[in-house]
């Protein structure tokens, strides 16, 4: 199944349709990543693959235009005898693999082990990944979050934080496809419906993200989808009044700082950075709250970053 | 045998197919999706790497022994994350791209280059002729 959609993509040249189908495919992927155990990771495919990064891809789509050039003969016969050879090489390496699902693999080893058997007492959630994700590799989470902020930086480099025009100081303008959206009764009721409920559960995911899957990354994007979702029907002037870009550009250097405060904290208290042990006197407690504030972090830069993409991307296509 | 390997082989193929598009298409963001399609065939990869026949999401609780293994997921969670921040990055350059020549097609840029490029050329060549 994942296979087919793929060829549907390669074939295509109403990029559209591939995009759609790019959608499908990140929700299948979702899908496979349940049945293999990763919730967690199911979790953000379904919100990133399905959701964020499809309106982008269209957002993108709208301004450079529906159809690529029908290839060349000649231009598909040599990566095609290329992909071939490498993947027959790499077929042949798979060979070398452990065999899928075996316990004594070794990827299973080395630190697993512990983190399987010891972060309940030595971190505390139920859940292994957020441990994993906010206390044994806080560093990397951390390098990580930046990594979104610096590309948040790049596209407000090269797109402008979308007050091009800032919806503030110009009349709504006179986008039909914008307008049809908000006539469209069903779209608008289902959307209605949903932007609440959805609100909330972006804070359920938030905040509970320690005892089962969620945490800071999965809720940024949620909640960044819920405001694409009210800018899609209500138009961009609406979202940008309730989130102005310009106040919103300031959110991610502040997510970040915060996590990067939470271990500047802990080293003041005497601990090593993002030691969240030092924050309080019972270190489980300090863990727990370390936790917390990250994920918070974490979910503030993504969230911001997302929407103030979305807004700079759709500024220019209008 | 063959069913221990099946997930190694289909990402195999995904890969293959992103490469593919990423080698053959023109359109920059075609090249985008490609590579989007190379990635998730990596996720794929880590996290039936990761998966233990018999055991569970690596969620503690009372009952269960047997997890999966945590740590692909941590870093294939946080690399979902980063990678549609960098797809974003990747089509705002294509979109300046689009605004500074009116085309994403490779080939139609590449012409536009040259173009340009000679036009630079004649007209410092007329400059050194009035010279």
């Amino acid at each position: 199944m994942l296979v087919a959609t793929v060829v549907i993509i390669v074939k295509l040249d109403r990029l559209m349709t591939a995009v759609m189908m790019m959608g499908f495919f990140s929700l299948l992927s979702s899908c496979i990543f349940m049945i293999l155990d990763a919730v967690d990771v199911a979790f953000t495919e379904a919100a990133v693959g399905a959701g964020a990064s499809t309106i982008f891809f269209l957002a993108a789509l709208a301004i450079v235009g529906h159809t690529s050039k029908k290839r060349t003969r000649q231009r598909t016969i040599l990566p095609l005898a290329m992909v071939t050879c490498i993947g027959i090489v790499l077929i042949y390496a798979t060979f070398d693999m452990p065999r899928f699902g075996t316990a004594d693999a070794p990827i299973q080893q080395h630190v697993t082990p512990r983190y399987i058997n010891d972060s309940a007492d030595e971190v505390g959630p139920p859940n292994i990944v957020t441990s994993v994700l906010a206390s044994y590799r806080g560093y990397d989470t951390f390098g990580e979050a930046g990594v979104v902020f610096t590309a948040f930086i790049g596209v407000l480099l090269l797109l402008g934080a979308g007050t091009r025009q800032s919806g503030l100081e110009r009349p709504a303008p006179p986008n039909t496809q914008v307008e049809s959206m908000r006539q469209k009764i069903i779209l608008r009721e289902v959307a209605d419906l949903l932007i609440a409920p959805v609100l909330v559960f972006a804070l359920y995911v938030q905040w509970h993200g320690d005892f089962g899957p969620g945490g800071g990354f999965q809720a940024g994007v949620i909640f960044a989808s819920v405001i694409v979702l009210y800018a899609l029907i209500y138009g961009i002037v609406p979202a940008q009044q309730l989130f102005p870009p310009r106040k919103l550009a300031y959110f991610p250097a502040l997510g970040w700082l915060l996590y990067g405060g939470v271990g500047i904290v802990s080293m003041i208290k005497g601990g090593n950075f993002l030691d969240y042990g030092a924050l309080m006197t019972d270190p489980h407690d300090g863990q727990h709250y370390g936790i917390l504030i990250i994920e918070l972090g974490i979910g503030i830069t993504v969230a911001a970053v997302m929407i103030n993409i979305f807004f700079s991307l759709s500024e220019r296509s209008l | 045998m063959i069913s221990g390997l099946f997930n190694y082989w289909i990402v195999v193929i995904l890969m293959m197919a992103g490469l593919y598009i990423v080698m053959s298409s023109g359109h920059l963001v075609k090249k985008i999706i490609g590579l989007n399609i190379f990635q998730t065939s990596v996720f794929i990869f880590f996290i039936s790497m990761g998966k233990v026949s018999g055991g569970t999401a690596p969620i503690l609780k009372d009952g269960f022994t047997l997890y999966s293994n945590p740590l692909t997921h941590v870093l294939i969670l946080t690399a979902i994350v980063v990678g549609v921040a960098t797809t974003a990055l990747g089509l705002a350059i294509s979109v300046r791209i689009y605004e500074a020549y009116g085309t994403v097609e490779e080939d139609e840029i590449a012409e536009l280059d040259a173009d340009n490029r000679q036009n630079e050329t004649s007209v410092t060549t007329v400059a050194y002729n009035k010279k």
